[in-house]
């Protein structure tokens, strides 16, 4: 028995935020309030935040494959830093998440090694290849939680239409990156007068609107629940606006990355902003996040992609994209905090009730019975961060010697103290 | 009673007429009679099948002789097919011929109603691509019948690849005309466009598309249909929609399983529940295939006379 005192309690699911206490149970909130009784282990907060562990859609973790860029262990340690309680692995490995025996292999390396909870999805095609599906039925009950190929966009629309009638029958959900697979096939950059400048081969936003309204086309005619992993254009958001209005099961994501960053961040060519779909612009950044207050779209995830120093370390075109951020999701999403463009309680609805919803997973809650999965934050420590200091093997930070505010105190789940303190 | 001249569907024909040829199939059900011998006597039955099909072509072969009809079989992939002949010109030469019956299948839907609109005789459709087959529909009924003791107000639950399935076709149809609740169960990418208002419930679930089912209808996952890609691999449909003891289960305890051939054993349905002689009516189907087909030739011969 644990009991949380003295915290600031943010509280998505109410939108609100008080100082008070917080006591859990046998790996469960029982009971919030002021002034609790103190039976077991008090944990003193100060008047710090006390908030919802962050369900984070979308983390690599190189195994198996590539371990020397990240492993269940490393990965985990990092979404433990990064008050990150459970993480929704990607199925982009080496070989591909594609059968049974690969995702059970995931779970059970995650059990052993992960410190925070591990929640697979599994590839859409096999071998991500877009031209056959993979067992949608079979991965469902060895424990996939959704699908998608990643950024390997399925080209051939009746393989995918397919596949979403499938997926749609089993009630599976599935995750598309929306992006027109030809006109985006080679480019690094957001085209535009900087591609220009910087001679880079460079795709137009347009892609996006036209990958997410041929998705979105397919999701009418199959009713498959259909999440984009990430919007980052304002050329897209009408589409997405359409889908809603018309009551489709679709929801839509976009990353930490393209909340905080734009293209003007890729100057000398540095490949830690080299991440997919490329930055965007900085009117095309602010649309994304009004669309984000307004709740067009629903959560935000890291994105997070490890890559070592020789994938980086070469010319921007043939660098590979994809930056880590399990750690750095929280304090660069206070930016939005700190700009005031919203409030605590409403950044903790997208970091962690609404991927929590989308996965119908109990989590994501301040109420008694659900899962104490739980980040202890102070919003407003100021640091410069060093990637060096990071957890995760790869260090392909774009933050990296930033000045960052907020820092993660303590993060536990399911009751046990998995960062912070005496851990 | 049945006035029909031919027989392309089960669209066509109102449920009395369902009934007059079950009645009539009842007669010829069981070991043959030399009484049967002389009825279709003189008459000349044709049997052109323009795709493969050893089982419905031997049982129309077999009710023509056992009624003294003369049966010839054309193997029209091997003939004149061939040689560029449309499907006109073969209808009219072999009217030429003056036959009583035509038995014809053929890939294309609506293939054999065009053909009967050539030809003087009787028409028997035998399986016309993803259309009708319309005797494979009332030799169901009829095993349903035997072994219900009705063809009303049952729950039948037809499972797999509907899309596919001209078998799943008539049945739907005819079930639907005998009054009978009549469910879909298969994968989303095995459903027509539409199905629904054929007037069937569609589930994606097998223990739920069974639940409290009379009839479980297996139908034959159509590999050489498919252009690819409605499934992911046999052992995944096996997994989710095939049928065991277990998913039975979910069906009445009398639930008959009924399956048109030829099976994929370990695909759609486990092969010791295909050979249990106590819930499978697989080999009755047969039997009862022949009956239908004798009264079937029978009745439009008579038509024809």
């Amino acid at each position: 028995m644990t009991l949380f005192r003295n915290a600031r309690l943010i509280d998505p699911e109410t939108r609100a935020e008080r100082i008070g206490d917080l006591r859990i149970e046998a790996g469960e909130i029982v009971e919030t309030g002021a002034g609790l009784s103190e039976p077991g282990e008090v944990i003193d907060c100060n008047g710090v935040c006390l908030a919802p562990g962050i369900v984070d859609i979308g983390v690599k973790i190189c195994e198996p494959g590539e371990r020397h860029k990240e492993s269940f262990a490393t990965g985990g340690r990092a979404a433990a830093r990064g008050g990150v309680t459970t993480i929704v692995t990607r199925p982009d490995t080496h070989p591909v998440i594609d059968t049974p025996e690969m995702l059970r292999f995931q779970i059970e390396r995650a059990e052993d090694d992960a410190a925070v909870r591990v929640l697979p999805m599994a590839a859409l095609t096999k071998g991500r290849a877009g031209a056959e599906m993979t067992e949608i039925g079979f991965l469902l009950d060895a424990g996939a939680v959704a699908f998608t190929d990643c950024d390997a966009v399925v080209a051939d629309t009746k393989v995918l239409s397919r596949a979403l009638t499938y997926a749609a029958g089993l009630g599976a959900l599935v995750i598309a990156h929306p992006q027109e697979p030809r006109l985006s096939a080679g480019a690094c950059m957001t085209s535009g007068q900087y591609a220009s400048q910087l001679g880079l081969p460079a795709v137009s936003p347009l892609a996006e609107r036209m990958g997410l309204e041929r998705d979105l086309a397919l999701v009418e005619a199959t009713g498959v629940r259909y999440h984009a992993d990430q919007i980052t254009t304002a050329a897209a958001l009408p589409a997405l606006r359409r889908a809603r209005a018309a009551g489709l099961p679709v929801t839509a994501g976009t990353s930490i990355h393209h909340l905080t960053l734009n293209l003007l961040d890729v100057a000398d060519y540095r490949t830690f902003f080299k991440v997919k779909p490329p930055l965007r612009s900085e009117e095309d950044r602010q649309a994304i996040v009004t669309a984000l207050v307004d709740g067009e779209i629903d959560l935000i995830s890291s994105m997070h992609t490890p890559q070592d120093e020789e994938s980086k370390r070469l010319p921007f075109e043939e660098a590979a994209s994809g930056a880590v951020a399990l750690e750095t999701l929280l304090p660069a999403a206070l930016q939005l905090v700190h700009g005031e463009a919203m409030t605590l309680p409403e950044l903790f609805e997208k970091l962690s009730l609404n991927p929590a919803r989308l996965l119908g997973l109990p989590q994501g809650r301040l109420s008694p019975g659900a899962p104490a999965d739980l980040v202890l934050f102070d919003p407003d420590a100021p640091y410069v961060l060093d990637r060096w200091s990071l957890a995760s093997k790869s260090k392909n930070t774009p933050y990296d010697l930033r000045r960052m505010q907020g820092k993660v105190l303590g993060t536990w789940v399911g009751g046990r103290r998995v960062h912070g303190g005496a851990a | 009673m049945f006035e029909h001249r031919h027989l392309l569907g089960i669209e066509a024909l109102s449920p009395a007429d369902i009934v007059a040829v079950l009645d009539r199939s009842e007669r010829y059900a069981g070991a043959p009679d030399p009484d049967w011998r002389t009825r279709l006597s003189g008459r000349t039955q044709i049997n052109m099948f323009f795709e493969n099909s050893t089982r419905t072509q031997a049982s129309f072969e077999i009710a023509g002789q056992r009624l003294g009809a003369n049966v010839m079989n054309m193997a029209m992939q091997a003939s004149s097919i061939k040689k560029g002949e449309t499907l006109i010109d073969t209808a009219l030469t072999l009217n030429a011929m003056h036959p009583d019956l035509l038995v014809v299948r053929h890939p294309n839907s609506g293939a054999v109603a065009l053909l009967s609109q050539k030809v003087n005789c009787a028409v028997i459709n035998a399986g016309d691509g993803r259309h009708e087959h319309p005797t494979q529909a009332l030799l169901d009924a009829l095993t349903i019948r035997r072994r219900k003791g009705r063809l009303q107000r049952l729950t039948v639950a037809i499972c797999g690849d509907i899309a596919h399935s001209r078998v799943a076709r008539s049945n739907i149809i005819l079930l639907g005309k005998m009054e009978n609740r009549v469910r879909l169960v298969g994968p989303k990418t095995l459903m027509p466009a539409g199905i629904e208002r054929f007037g069937v419930e569609v589930v994606h679930d097998m223990a739920e598309g069974l639940r409290d089912a009379d009839v479980v209808m297996m139908l034959r996952l159509q590999r050489e249909r498919m252009d690819g890609g409605f499934i992911p691999s046999e052992r995944e449909y096996f997994h989710r929609f095939g049928l065991d003891a277990a998913r039975l289960a979910n069906a009445k305890d009398d639930a008959i399983v009924m399956h048109p051939g030829p099976m994929n054993r370990g695909v759609e349905i486990d092969g010791e529940l295909a050979d249990d002689l106590t819930r499978s009516a697989i080999q009755e189907q047969v039997e009862m295939g022949v009956a239908v087909r004798m009264a079937v030739l029978e009745l439009l011969s008579r038509r024809a006379a």
